[in-house]
């Protein structure tokens, strides 16, 4: 079973999400290129951070344009895994894969810091490792991840479990503290943290070897 | 012929910065008078920030060799060996006369410079640092350039993806008029694929990538060797403007192309353009080169050969192939989108020889581009020797009220609002940064158990009040850094801003700072492999405090013992390794608290520097310490605060018998540690550290939640951090 990792010409956490995927679900991983069109047969796609496109324009927006999209939302619609961290997050809301839109934080400045960050569904293909309701701190670093989607929607994620990750102290005034959705079928995961950042010791974060242990039970 | 048209006068050059004499070495070299492209080309070349005119000499008085040197300055970066066949590609840069005028592009692009000349070498750039220096917080407008500066730094780097891990920011009044924005970058690169500016070989083509070419930036390279005055707002246009994405596509394009046999020579083109990269290629292979003008990819319609050749527009690299490789090279970045093409080739002929439009409009002989540079021994003075302060005529004061002001003080306070901009952690190698309760920021080395550690230091009001001991103090500063945080030091690139050198104070303070910075990197073992000098630092004939910046490395062969100063815990014995006298001349606490900046500065010893920090690094290495500080700015009481706050717990500190409150706790002598330890292996350590010939004295115990200086008011570490953490953000937020 396998993972497939996007790379889009501005990506810059592939590598990361790459090596974290390596040595934490003991999967093979691959690269997949942004102008191909289609996807080897893999169980996980992770949309990976950094800058897509340069993101000049609306982060995520011409990303979610590119080649391989298709082929990651035929994925998603099977029922596979997805996972977008960060920018790829931005991207799944720029795709409607996931509902709603990341605005620039709410301070207007870039924000890296390690974010305290509770666990509001650990029955999710990307949590059961962690403990429901339980704590973590995972890092954040981004300009735009001011979380918002209309009442409705926010009261619609609320009611179905699709908020998985809260923020603590919310640093960049995402509505209602979010930090990480689901779709509704809950194959689909977009979150602003970054996981895998955090599951060295020696970087003084480990609040993300919960989330791979978990893609790894998930893939087995 | 038609390089003969359009003969420029003596005027003219005048106008580009050239003066009398370098104009008579042209007219003699030509034969002729050059035309407006040739003058344009030899005015860049033979600027202060091209040809180094003033500094030159004085440079070669630094060492430069060492066991771990691979590639000394000379080369876009300097190379060190790092074990296992890998190697650390790093060097400093200023871009201080740009980041002033447009503070965002300024620094974004300073950023992307840095990273360029890291990546030409063949390394991927792995860590970012930035040395800040900022007028007053009252001046009208630091605020807006502090803004500007982070922003462009952060905006460039974090989209790149390379984590921003430490750095310096200072305030004085001295930078009002003449920021300093120093960045510096370093990269890893295997030790058998690095790659050189030698374009060796005639026949060669020569591929041009990477962004178009534009008029920004144009006599970008003659602006930062010349003072601003009242016009300095109509230089705008010569500051570039980034675009880091472009950067990140042809630093993954570039190490693509290394990973193949296409490559002879490479070079970014960075001040002074296309002219300086095929200048420096092509002399360094002892070549000649043709370039087509009309190939150059062009962002505007109607662009002069000058405006081409004098170009600062970023993110554009130069690269002479092996014969037959074109199309291979031309696919690699066409598959990143970046704009690719072959504008010439190397030639026998060692003349720069330029095309455009069906006519040659250039055709120098390049070796007197190098050869005939000038080369300035500019009248100097020797810096005034000031007072001794002696200690016991400053009043002893209130060490707590003291402590309170300074750790609020500019300088002091927390920069988390600066480095919580910057994306720290991409390439998840990141185990200490900013904030991180380290000495020095310390990275991994991908894949592998090893890191790298690396500070950049300078301490200007030391350098101002005695630029020789200012220099030796900025380097040993740096090398305590690196020592601190478990590493062995290696070597060092520098970064050195001064004023106007045509004044001999100026050129003393230069010349005193360099002789003292050979000094200390000769005693410590730490060679100078790269740098960057930024003169003209001046505004309206005031010039900035000499500020010559370190910036070091260091290895740690397991990184599991990387030190840092947070680690205390209760019931720790606090010793202080090192001489204290309560030398306060030059110290913060003379300044902050007294108002007064006068005196000498601490003097270093440097063989007693190299003793205490050898010991130092075998206490890190046989894991006998909890934590390791430097002492620095605000003595002893403000590098216990330190280990206070992040190790969470509190410290008290006894007073001294012989000395003042404020000569103990706040005394700036060189060469110290404070470090905590288990109480029960003081009494070995005391043992180990006289036989190693090093002062030690047991100075305190973590204990409590407040610090306590002696029979002063214990402070709650909550209230030290709440004003440590709240002066920047309040400054800034308080438009």
């Amino acid at each position: 079973m396998n993972a497939a990792v996007i790379v889009f010409p501005g990506s810059n956490c592939d590598r990361d999400a790459v090596c974290a995927l390596r040595d934490h679900t003991a999967k093979s991983v691959h690269r997949v290129w942004h102008r191909d069109t289609y996807l080897p047969k893999v169980d996980l796609v992770l949309l990976p951070g950094g800058f897509s496109y340069g993101d000049y324009l609306r982060s995520g927006a011409i990303a979610a344009r590119s080649p391989i999209m298709a082929a990651v939302q035929a994925h998603a619609k099977r029922g596979g895994l997805v996972v977008g961290i960060c920018n790829g997050f931005q991207i799944l809301t720029e795709t409607h894969l996931l509902p709603g839109a990341l605005m620039r934080n709410a301070g207007l400045k870039f924000l890296c810091k390690s974010t305290p960050l509770r666990i509001e569904n650990a029955d999710t293909p990307f949590t059961r490792a962690y403990d429901d309701h339980g704590e973590t701190a995972i890092p954040i670093a981004h300009h735009d991840g001011n979380y918002f989607a209309d009442e409705d929607t926010l009261d619609r994620l609320e009611g179905q479990g699709q908020i998985v990750f809260r923020y603590v102290n919310n640093p960049n005034g995402s509505s209602r503290d979010i930090a990480g959705i689901t779709n509704k079928a809950g194959n689909v995961l977009g979150m602003m943290p970054h996981p895998e950042r955090a599951v060295d010791p020696l970087t003084g974060e480990t609040g993300g070897l919960a989330f791979f242990k978990s893609l790894a039970g998930a893939m087995a | 012929m038609s390089m003969q048209k359009d003969p420029a006068s003596y005027e003219q050059a005048q106008a580009l910065g050239l003066n009398e004499d370098e104009w008579g070495v042209i007219l003699k070299r030509l034969g002729r008078a050059p035309n407006q492209t040739e003058l344009g080309i030899f005015s860049v070349m033979w600027s202060e920030h091209c040809s180094y005119k003033s500094s030159r000499r004085h440079l070669r008085k630094l060492p430069t060799t060492g066991a771990c040197v691979i590639c000394g300055p000379g080369e876009n970066a300097g190379v060190i060996d790092i074990g296992d066949g890998l190697a650390c590609i790093f060097k400093m840069e200023s871009h201080n006369h740009p980041s002033y005028i447009e503070p965002y592009q300024g620094a974004a692009t300073g950023v992307g410079g840095i990273m360029r000349d890291v990546f030409t070498m063949g390394a991927r750039p792995v860590a970012l640092l930035n040395a800040l220096r900022f007028g007053s917080p009252d001046h009208p407008k630091t605020r807006a350039l502090v803004s500007g500066v982070v922003a462009g730094i952060g905006g460039y780097g974090n989209c790149v993806g390379v984590p921003t891990v430490g750095g310096e920011t200072n305030f004085h009044a001295g930078y009002d008029g003449n920021i300093l924005v120093n960045a510096m970058c370093l990269g890893i690169a295997e030790q058998d694929s690095i790659f050189y500016s030698a374009a060796k070989g005639a026949g060669n083509p020569v591929l041009y990538v990477g962004a178009k070419t534009g008029r920004d930036g144009i006599h970008g390279a003659t602006m930062a060797s010349a003072e601003f005055d009242d016009e300095t707002e109509a230089k705008r246009p010569t500051v570039q403007v980034g675009d880091p994405f472009t950067e990140k596509r042809l630093i993954e394009a570039c190490l693509e192309l290394m990973q193949t046999n296409c490559i002879v020579a490479i070079q970014d083109m960075g001040a002074a353009g296309l002219t300086s990269s095929s200048i420096e290629m092509a002399d360094k292979g002892g070549v000649g080169i043709d370039l087509d003008l009309d190939k150059v990819p062009q962002r505007e319609t109607h662009m002069t050969p000058v405006e081409m050749m004098l170009s600062e527009s970023q993110e554009r690299m130069l690269i002479v192939l092996r014969p037959g490789k074109e199309s291979e090279a031309q696919e690699i970045f066409e598959r990143w989108e970046l704009d690719v093409a072959l504008i010439g080739k190397t030639t026998d002929t060692g003349h720069m020889v330029l095309h455009h439009k069906g006519e040659t409009v250039c055709d120098i002989p390049i070796a007197p581009l190098g050869d005939d540079a000038p080369n300035y021994d500019r009248p100097w003075v020797a810096p005034p020797t000031l007072p001794v302060i002696n200690a016991s005529e400053i009043a002893p004061g209130d060490p707590a009220k003291a402590l309170l002001r300074l750790v609020q003080s500019p300088d002091m306070a927390s920069k988390r609002w600066i480095w919580e901009q910057y994306d720290r952690h991409v390439m998840a190698d990141t185990l200490k940064a900013s904030g991180g309760a380290s000495d020095a920021a310390v990275v991994r080395v991908h894949d592998t158990n090893k890191a790298l550690a690396m500070s950049s230091d300078c301490t200007p009001r030391y350098v101002l009040a005695n630029p020789f001991e200012g220099g030796k103090q900025a380097v040993a500063e740096c090398w305590r850094n690196l020592i601190a945080s478990g590493a062995s030091p290696m070597a060092v690139t520098d970064c050195l801003n001064f004023g106007n050198p045509e004044r001999p104070d100026i050129m003393g303070q230069f010349v005193r700072a360099i002789d003292g910075m050979a000094e200390a990197c000769r005693a410590l073992d730490f060679p100078v492999v790269s740098g960057n000098v930024s003169l003209y630092n001046e505004t309206a004939g005031t010039a900035i405090p000499p500020t010559p910046v370190i910036g070091g490395v260091g290895l740690i062969d397991d990184a599991t013992m990387a030190m840092g100063f947070g680690g205390a815990v209760a019931g720790d014995a606090l010793i202080l390794l090192g001489k204290t006298t309560g030398w306060l001349g030059a110290s913060l606490n003379l300044r902050e608290i007294e108002g007064r900046e006068e005196g000498a500065p601490p003097p270093i010893d440097l063989e007693q520097e190299r003793r205490t920090g050898m010991l130092v690094r075998t206490l890190i290495h046989g894991g006998q310490v909890h934590a390791v500080h430097d002492l620095s700015d605000g003595g002893l009481a403000c590098a216990a605060t330190d280990m206070a706050l992040a190790s969470r717990c509190g410290v008290h500190l006894m007073a001294s018998d012989t000395l003042s409150d404020a000569a103990w706790f706040f005394g700036e002598d060189q060469g110290r540690y404070l470090i905590a330890v288990k109480t029960g292996a003081v009494d070995a350590l005391l043992d180990q550290a006289q036989q190693a010939g090093v002062d030690a004295k047991v100075v305190g115990t973590m204990e409590g939640l407040d610090v306590v200086l002696g029979d002063a008011m214990p402070l709650a570490l909550d209230l030290l951090s709440q004003k440590h953490e709240n002066w920047l953000p309040a400054y800034m937020e308080d438009a």
